[in-house]
């Protein structure tokens, strides 16, 4: 191969190098001599030289080469084909409850459909303008989002119309038809046939797809011989090879967060992280609300190594390496009576907080959850699972394994890579994923997949981008979005949804199903037959097919497809200690993004500057340490409280170095490093090329490992969209942060409380705070306008928002938010209508988090209205905060008045208005914003008017939950509630007179329509914890713990 | 001749040095406007302070063109070099009304020889001012919405706005100064019109004199029109600023929303003219050997003035600090910490520095007549008087109510290129008055010639004689008129 890269080379080499001799006016001239010239007549001669070598040229697959030129060709013919009409679905696809007699144009239609992440479904109600996909909402009658939806569904629809998007079959960088890709494929397998399909391997993501496993099932009896291969980064191992068995396999583990008192999260993210993660955070939060007389929490016990949104919410956290918890789990294994061998020695604090987690799960036998992260490795699942047969009761089920090839992913890699190696492998058929970009590297080797998979005679991959993996396969097939294909997929509980389309394939794109059926031999089946023909067959549907076809399409699930409970053996053996490590100094963890996910989002605007959960980042990914670690390493603290300037950490696994920004988080443990995988990547896109770190390049086959750290060279600004985060300054370089106490504190901003006093007095968490001033003693008359009709208000319960930023993307898609890029989020100018404000309280070493959703607040004494010298933000007749871009001259008062910080300005034109495909994303019901005005939340006024339209319509008033904002329709925990205020009746109305409501900043006398219900913790009785002295002395939070000496930043 | 003793003896350095007569003095200040070609420094500085008028113009090409975006603002500080540059340069305009107007109705004849000057400086700095609320909007062309033009749109203006207050203050400011300052001009441009020997020249100045004859009955309405725009603009001067610093004091913004505004902001405006009347001035005297116009006592008299307004200013800024703490508000408490001590507070210092203690100089006579000393300390108030507006515009921003909200605030390169721009502009057109206008009204400097002192005894003695039938004292010479 080599040879030939050479022969290339010499090809283009003489000729680029006349051509850049050449300037200016020369230039054209000079390009009829080089043409003169043998060499050029001979390059001219074989037009594309790429052609004829297996490798594709790097250099011409060149982001400034043919490829863009590809591209815009691409790009001006989708938008022929979609500003003429949109592509309707030609199969059968039905309406989500409205069934219109014919389309009415502006009246946008749902249909129900489901994405798969991680092979998991959650179900989906996608909204479409005359054919045309623009909003994702969550499916209430699916399990695993009862209405809710995660960012990465969010984004899906941006990732839809991503005119990066593969758009076609390509051989060696060439297009081709599907055809063409098919005749060669029938060469391959033919020759694999007599063979059995030895040197067949077939790689997929995991996948919970019925209809794709009988695929699958037809391909292994025609090449008996052949190997399948499940794997993606974020493999699950741990949780699947450490989980009881039923029949042999692994079982799928189902939590019932809803019958748990206490749940024990051992490093697991399980409310944003996770297949069933939307239901669990419904069912944990319903749990935990102190509403309507409601007095009574479960509680939430975090040892975690690093902070996370579920640390964020727990009651007590323990900050523990990640490969401590282990040892941790032990100790509570044995404490509750669940004996397995000891594990290594822990700290004192890991102790004590093990032993209060034993009695507190032991207290609440039957009413208790434990649960791993899936990033730990099957031993502390095992334990978990073990501790969970013994105390969980009905909290914890088994169910028969949903994935159709539940196996040890990262094993079957190696394996692979090993098979590869060895050339036993003559056809590899990748199916979805990126391995050349995330496969784990063998100890020691760098991309380990990619070399092996150069000795493949044979290879294609099919994916939606033409990425990393597909540069280096012969052939690239491009696959259609799961919005545009039929497909099926399994909840977390096994409920099945049919994945319908929204849109027939915009470019070229085919289902992994008619892959997977071509290589089985089923032939002339459109994916919609192939997955009909399945579910004929199946019990659920056989007896009346169209009629339950239908319903299943109409109701996003299919019923009767849920899993059963079975009993599962825990496997001893399982239980049994690891191989104590090597005790080196540092420990690094590679975790999965929480908006790239692995990279395979990384080309999405809305994700990429989406603030990472915690710290705020957006557009990188960093090394998270403590501030003890940093001051160890000495990376001296920045001397500037905005310490979005990070110094670099170089980080050593394994004979590999990497160098990236540090950064310093409050509740992170000491001599460990916690590294987000999905950054750096060569082939994302034009968005996604060159934004973070490729910490793939550490990553060898497990997610936790030993490392070496030393101060890196130099600095790196990271963008980051909020820049101080302490709500009492304890613990914190108090002259970075010029603030006493006090300062911050006194604010009462935050105002939370424990439970117990919270039992005694609801009111105390208000002790302190300041009032809004007497009517009588203000000019600004509380009587001066009256709302007679409706009273929108909205009511955020802080103790139920996870951070988990649905929201935040949801909003930026229903109201069509432009994204800015990562220089001008540095300058402090994202457009994000609604943020999770973080504030930290306490400890700085282990701090309680507290999550804010902040938006406009809609004041009744708005100080932007007055300031305005145009009126063009006033009041409306039913109290919204109105703003009329139309009107907007752009002097920005309002915003420098606005007390809350929530309104953006359009400093630059920071639309998106040329690419075509991304013109279909955006709402028709939202005017995009131009240059120089002001925008902000709208309470989505667009809603609220269809709302309205359709009361008036059947002449009644608008019904209380009839109108939902974008943030509160996808919120997996109701946490946000909007709706009338005049209706005494309103959920809204109802929140508003609980003890815990307040409004932020009440003492400016603005009076916010947007009220927040205070968070409560209940801490365990052994721990106490930060929160009950805080309760005690109303908010103030003067007197948290102090022993943290770390500095932060 | 009897001697009649005047029963008072001014003491004080004269208002005008040198042995001029009537007619001596109008060619000394007419020849730099009929001056042949120009001169070497003037082309040389000429040329320096066009290339910043360029860097204005393509930074505004760029700004219409990209958006404010170029600009360093973001959120919270959504006002930042736009607003503070506004602020500096309607201060520096101060100056200007405050020498024409209020010293002419206190009858402090010193004036004469540096109001021209200052009048036209401020017209350049309004015109400098006014160019970056015009431009710091979203949508420059769509400023006039801010005016309240009848329209078909339904559009009206929000009146309660302190942006719109500004509109009219400014705009009327600027409408009077420009007035006040032709006005003064007009029988100048006759005396040049007079002596000019070029056609086109006497073909300009005209125009420009609009049919001056130094007629009984013009000066007589002059002196009455000159007295009223006096009177008009007089409370312009308090006016003007008063409304700017509403801009901020009717802001809940903490450390803008304060009482104190007002009078430190229009004291704070007469220290920053002044400051930048001797800036200029002291150059320009040294430049065309002016020394007997713009005297010592002048620059004395202007020193004084600056030690005042800037105590007053220094009040202000001890007030604020005060009413901080008194308030008990959080809010404000934080404010003015983060303001001493906050991660911008050398700026602070900085601003103390150059506004309290370097003109405490002043205090020393020695120091007052060293024109070294002056302009170091004048140079120190014009930096600092843009530091006091960085201080009260951006450091309140940048840290206020939400601390989730906090941010620090990055200049780029084109709003410093904007604000040195308009400093170009500024001194282009400095550059082009002197060169090209009477920087000096010659016929009010001849009021202050001896020749032109009417000596009140001499007057009755003559009133006498006449009475008397006797000669009058002193022979038949004629009481000197102005216009001569």
């Amino acid at each position: 191969m080599s040879h030939r890269d050479h022969h290339h080379d010499h090809d283009l080499e003489p000729v680029r190098e006349a051509i850049s001799r050449k300037t200016g006016r020369e230039f054209w001239r000079s390009l009829e001599e080089l043409a003169g010239t043998d060499k050029f007549r001979d390059f001219l001669h074989r037009e594309f030289p790429a052609l004829n070598a297996p490798e594709t040229d790097p250099s011409m697959l060149d982001a400034n080469g043919r490829r863009n030129f590809m591209k815009l060709m691409g790009a001006s013919l989708a938008l022929a084909g979609l500003t003429a009409c949109t592509r309707q679905p030609l199969e059968h696809v039905v309406p989500y409850v409205k069934v219109p007699e014919g389309l009415v144009p502006g009246k946008p239609q749902f249909y129900a459909t489901a994405m798969p992440l991680n092979g998991v479904a959650s179900g989906l109600l996608v909204e479409a303008h005359e054919g045309r996909p623009t909003k994702i909402e969550g499916n209430p009658d699916h399990p695993g989002s009862l209405g809710a939806t995660d960012v990465f569904a969010q984004a899906s629809i941006l990732g839809l119309y991503d005119p990066d998007r593969s758009q076609s079959a390509l051989k060696l960088g060439d297009t081709r038809t599907w055809g063409d890709f098919l005749n060669e494929l029938t060469g391959w397998i033919e020759t694999q046939r007599p063979k059995g399909g030895k040197g067949l391997r077939i790689l997929t993501e995991n996948s919970t797809s019925p209809t794709l496993a009988s695929l699958m099932a037809l391909v292994k009896k025609a090449f008996p011989e052949s190997k399948w291969v499940t794997y993606e980064a974020n493999t699950r191992d741990g949780a699947r090879m450490g989980a009881p068995t039923i029949g042999g396999k692994p079982a799928n583990v189902v939590y019932k967060f809803d019958q748990a008192d206490v749940v024990v999260s051992l490093d697991a993210d399980f409310l944003t992280n996770g297949p069933g993660a939307l239901r669990y955070a419904r069912d944990f939060m319903k749990k935990r609300k102190l509403t309507d007389g409601s007095n009574e929490m479960n509680r939430l016990l975090v040892a975690e190594s690093t902070l996370t949104t579920t640390g964020a919410k727990s009651d007590n956290r323990l900050p523990i390496k990640a490969g401590e918890i282990d040892a941790l789990a032990r100790v509570i294994a044995n404490a509750v009576g669940v004996s397995v061998a000891a594990g290594g020695a822990l700290s004192a604090e890991a102790d004590k907080f093990a032993k209060a987690v034993a009695a507190d799960l032991q207290a609440h036998a039957g009413k208790a959850i434990v649960i791993a992260g899936d990033h730990q490795p099957a031993s502390v699942h095992a334990i978990a699972q073990a501790i969970n047969a013994k105390l969980g009761g009905n909290a914890v089920a088994y169910t028969a394994p949903i994935e159709i090839n539940p196996m040890d992913q990262t094993a079957g890699i190696t394996e692979l890579i090993g098979e590869m190696n060895a050339g036993q492998v003559e056809t590899l058929i990748i199916i979805g994923g990126n391995p050349v970009y995330d496969a784990p590297n063998l100890p020691g080797q760098k991309d380990s997949f990619l070399n092996a998979m150069k000795k493949v005679a044979h290879r294609a991959h099919m994916s939606l981008y033409n990425d990393e993996t597909s540069a280096q396969c012969q052939w690239h097939l491009a696959e259609a979005h799961y919005l545009e294909s039929w497909g099926d997929a399994r909840a977390f509980d096994g409920t099945v949804s049919i994945i319908q389309p929204l849109i027939q394939p915009m470019y070229q794109g085919r289902s992994s199903l008619e892959l997977v059926a071509a290589i089985a031999g089923v032939n002339g089946k459109t994916t919609l037959d192939l997955v009909k023909d399945y579910w004929k067959t199946q019990p659920q549907m056989a007896a009346n097919f169209d009629q339950s076809w239908k319903q299943a399409l109409h109701d996003g699930v299919v019923a009767g497809t849920k899993l059963s409970e079975e009993s599962a053996q825990v496997d001893a053996a399982k239980l049994a200690a690891p191989a104590p490590g090597k005790g080196g100094q540092y420990e690094i963890v590679f975790r999965i993004d929480p908006t790239v996910y692995d990279g395979r989002f990384a080309n999405n605007g809305w994700l990429q500057e989406c603030p990472k959960p915690i710290n705020k980042v957006t557009w990188d990914n960093f090394a998270i340490i403590s501030g003890a670690t940093a001051t160890k390493l000495n990376l001296s603290p920045n001397k500037d409280p905005h310490h979005a300037n990070a110094k670099m950490l170089s980080i050593t696994v394994n004979g590999q170095e990497l160098s990236m920004p540090a950064w310093v988080q409050a509740g992170h443990p000491n001599d460990t490093v916690t590294v987000y995988l999905g950054y750096g990547r060569e082939r994302a896109g034009s968005v996604g090329n060159k934004t973070g770190f490729n910490t793939y390049l550490l990553k060898s086959t497990g997610a936790i490992a030993e490392a070496k750290l030393a101060a890196g060279e130099g600095s790196y600004q990271l963008a980051s969209t909020q820049e101080h985060f302490a709500i009492d300054a304890s613990g914190i370089d108090s002259k970075a942060y010029i603030s006493d106490e006090n300062d911050l504190a006194d604010r009462h901003i935050v105002r939370a409380g424990n439970l117990e006093d919270y039992k005694k007095n609801p009111k105390v968490i208000h002790k302190g705070a300041h009032l809004p001033p007497d009517p009588k003693m203000t000019i600004f008359n509380p009587e001066q306008h009256k709302y007679d009709g409706y009273a929108w208000g909205m009511a955020i319960d802080m103790n139920a928002c996870i951070g988990c930023n649905a929201c935040v993307v949801s909003c930026q898609s229903e109201n069509n938010i432009a994204v800015l890029g990562k220089e001008l989020v540095t300058r402090g100018r994202i457009m994000h209508w609604i943020r999770i404000d973080t504030y930290f309280r306490g400890d700085m070493n282990n701090p309680e988090v507290y999550f804010q959703p902040m938006m406009c607040q809609h004041c009744e004494n708005a100080p932007c209205e007055v300031v305005c010298p145009v009126n063009a933000t006033v009041h409306d007749a039913e109290g919204l905060n109105t703003q009329v871009y139309n009107r907007c001259v752009g002097t920005r008062y309002c915003a420098n008045n606005c007390p809350y910080k929530v309104r953006r300005f359009n400093y630059l034109l920071y639309g998106d208005w040329d690419s075509p495909s991304l013109k279909n994303v955006r709402n028709p019901e939202v005017t995009i914003r131009s240059r120089g005005v002001m925008e902000k939340c709208t309470f989505c006024v667009q809603r609220i008017m269809n709302g309205k339209i359709e009361a008036e319509k059947q002449n009644r008033k608008v019904a209380d939950g009839e109108i939902q904002t974008a943030c509160q329709t996808v919120c997996p925990t109701d946490a946000i509630i909007f709706g009338d205020i005049n209706d005494k009746e309103s959920r809204v109305a109802k929140l508003k007179t609980e003890a815990r409501n307040y409004e932020v900043l009440a003492e400016l006398n603005a009076r916010p329509r947007a009220s927040y219900l205070a968070p409560i913790k209940n801490p365990n009785a052994i721990l106490g914890g930060g929160a009950s002295s805080h309760g005690s002395e109303g908010g103030h939070g003067n007197e948290g713990q102090k022993s943290g000496e770390a500095k932060h930043g | 001749m009897a001697e009649v003793k005047s029963n008072y003896v001014d003491q004080r350095p004269p208002m005008i040095g040198g042995k001029y007569d009537l007619k001596t003095m109008t060619t000394k200040l007419m020849d730099v406007v009929f001056m042949r070609g120009f001169q070497k420094g003037w082309m040389f500085g000429f040329a320096i302070v066009f290339l910043g008028l360029l860097m204005m113009a393509n930074t505004i090409g760029y700004l219409v063109l990209k958006g404010v975006g170029i600009w360093g603002n973001s959120s919270p500080v959504f006002w930042a070099f736009d607003i503070i540059n506004f602020v500096w340069w309607i201060g520096i305009g101060h100056a200007g009304t405050l020498i024409s107007a209020i010293l002419l109705l206190l009858r402090q004849k010193w004036r004469n020889s540096i109001n021209r000057f200052a009048e036209a400086m401020t017209l350049f700095a309004v015109a400098c001012a006014a160019m970056f609320p015009a431009l710091h909007t979203g949508r420059p062309w769509v400023d006039y919405w801010l005016f309240p033009i009848p329209n078909t749109m339904g559009m009206w203006q929000n009146f309660r706005s302190p942006l719109m207050w500004d509109v009219f203050a400014v705009n009327t400011y600027a409408t009077v100064s420009l007035l006040f300052w032709f006005m003064g001009l007009i029988p100048d441009f006759a005396t040049l019109r007079d002596s000019a020997k070029q056609p086109w020249q006497k073909m300009l100045f005209g125009m420009l004199a609009m049919g001056w004859r130094g007629d009984a009955r013009h000066w007589s309405r002059y002196e009455s029109a000159y007295l009223l725009l006096a009177g008009l603009s007089t409370p312009l001067v308090l006016s003007v600023h008063t409304i700017v610093s509403f801009d901020f004091s009717t802001g809940i913004v903490p450390g803008w929303h304060a009482t104190i505004f007002p009078p430190y902001f229009v004291a704070g405006a007469v220290y920053a003219g002044f400051a930048m009347v001797l800036s200029i001035g002291i150059p320009v005297r040294k430049f065309y050997k002016l020394e007997d116009f713009i005297t010592m006592r002048h620059i004395r008299n202007m020193c004084k003035v600056m030690l005042a307004t800037g105590l007053i200013v220094c009040y202000g800024y001890a007030m604020e600090a005060f009413f901080a703490w008194y308030s008990g508000s959080t809010y404000e408490l934080f404010m003015m910490k983060n303001r001493m001590f906050g991660p911008y507070g050398y700026m602070y210092w900085l601003l103390i520095l150059c506004n309290f203690l370097v003109p405490q100089l002043l205090w020393v006579k020695k120091y007052r007549e060293n024109m070294w000393v002056i302009m170091t300390v004048c140079m120190f108030i014009n930096v600092g008087m843009w530091l006091e507006r960085f201080v009260i515009i951006v450091m309140s921003l940048n840290r206020e109510f939400l601390p989730s909200g906090w941010r620090m605030y990055y200049p780029t390169p084109f709003d410093f290129s904007m604000f040195f721009g308009t400093i170009g502009f500024f001194l282009t057109l400095m550059f082009l008055f002197i060169r090209f206008v009477p920087m000096i009204p010659i016929f009010e400097m001849k009021t202050l010639l001896p020749q032109a002192q009417v000596d009140e005894h001499k007057v009755a003695q003559i009133e006498e004689a006449k009475n008397d039938g006797k000669e009058p004292l002193g022979g038949s010479q004629p009481v000197p008129q102005f216009g001569d």
